[in-house]
């Protein structure tokens, strides 16, 4: 049976990629953000996943406004990245698991979420950047399903939704008979704020509760509106959506292993979390 | 917010930004913008908006931050630029305002 390890989630600014094609890990600026990697490379390496369920939000390479689905789950044999514009190195192609994938989508169309499919899907930095933070040398010893959430135009899904939906995939990756080691990956926030006069707003408060509710208490994050999230996080902070997703598909008994927050990388709080998920099963025989 | 309204307004220029993930695209842009402006349909309020390279005046003609960050990419502008003009600050002072935000 598929086993889900536990989960990482990591803020995914461009500029983060720069800053690794220009070997910047160490500099002053950079160095309190890469830093906070180290642990986690060694927790991936302890804990070897086979396999990564990825949330996270396109801006603008695979959807555009023309056609964009509130959710929508990849089902290609590999993901190709390529130019999104800004000036930020391609990464190497990560592989998928089709068969993965597929039973995630009928798993969700069954259970009531009416997803959009994706047998080609294009993945950007927000998965890329995550990706190569956890394996920098793009070696990845894992494949991918990458989850795609709508954090872009609004209306966006509720809070509430992502985390039901988050949660159905747990259900389904617990349900996989495959041996499988799972990781969850959700990415992007924490607060920021892109656009208009506000730029450049943070909120240090709010980003430290979100951290601590995502750990012991996700569904008292469940309780806040998107208003409530663009006001408290900024109009960009509504990527938590992303990490509300990946907490809720860790379906055992959820522990914090490692922390690092640190402001500012660009215009964002960057956030890396690495949380435990021991499954119920387990307990249970224990 | 980028609601169905701005997303409507907005769907000429964030077309046009969209079409700068590629290089050939933003050298199309480059060689002859109002042409290429032309050929995606901006209207009067979006030309004037990317010729004047505000940031904010793109918002209100509909822009989506996301896409408007590639058009500001073929001008080598991130969004600490982008962030510093639309709060009417230097680039220095806007970092200096996220470094205090960290405190």
């Amino acid at each position: 049976m598929a086993r889900i390890i536990g989960a990482v989630a990591s803020t995914h600014v461009p500029a983060i990629g720069k800053a690794i094609a220009d070997h910047k890990e160490n500099d002053p600026y950079w160095k309190p953000f890469f830093q906070g990697f180290d642990y986690v490379h060694q927790w991936l390496a302890r804990e070897k996943p086979d396999v990564a369920v990825v949330f996270s939000n396109d801006h603008g390479l695979n959807f555009f406004l023309d056609k964009l689905p509130t959710f929508a789950v990849g089902a290609a044999s590999e993901y190709r990245s390529e130019d999104e514009g800004w000036g930020i190195p391609v990464s190497k192609s990560l592989k998928g698991d089709p068969d993965l994938s597929w039973h995630i989508i009928n798993s969700l169309v069954a259970d009531e979420f009416d997803i959009t499919m994706c047998q080609e899907m294009l993945v950007d930095h927000a998965v890329t950047i995550p990706m190569t933070l956890m394996w920098p040398n793009q070696a990845w010893p894992v494949k991918v399903v990458p989850v795609s959430i709508n954090t872009v135009q609004h209306p966006l899904p509720s809070v509430a939704r992502c985390y039901k939906l988050g949660q159905s995939i747990g259900r389904a990756l617990d349900s996989y008979k495959k041996d499988l080691r799972v990781l969850i990956v959700g990415t992007g926030g924490l607060s920021h704020q892109l656009d208009g006069k506000r730029a450049g707003f943070i909120n240090k408060e709010f980003d430290t509760l979100c951290l601590d509710k995502i750990v012991n208490d996700p569904q008292t994050l469940t309780g806040y509106s998107i208003r409530d999230i663009v006001e408290e996080a900024g109009a960009q902070g509504v990527e938590l959506l992303n990490w509300v997703a990946a907490r809720g598909a860790l379906t055992g008994k959820v522990s914090e292993v490692h922390r690092n927050y640190h402001i500012p990388i660009s215009n964002t709080a960057a956030a890396t979390l690495v949380l435990d998920n021991k499954p119920s099963s387990r307990l249970k025989a224990a | 917010m980028f609601d169905g309204t701005q997303a409507q307004k907005g769907y000429a220029l964030n077309s046009m930004c969209y079409s700068f993930n590629k290089a050939e695209n933003r050298a199309a842009f480059l060689k002859d913008e109002g042409a290429y402006c032309r050929k995606y349909g901006l209207t009067a309020e979006q030309q004037a908006a990317v010729k004047s390279r505000s940031v904010l005046s793109m918002i209100e003609a509909g822009g989506n931050i996301y896409y408007l960050a590639k058009l500001a990419g073929i001008f080598g502008l991130n969004v600490q630029d982008i962030g510093a003009q639309q709060t009417d600050m230097s680039v220095n002072d806007f970092k200096h305002k996220l470094e205090v935000a960290g405190r």
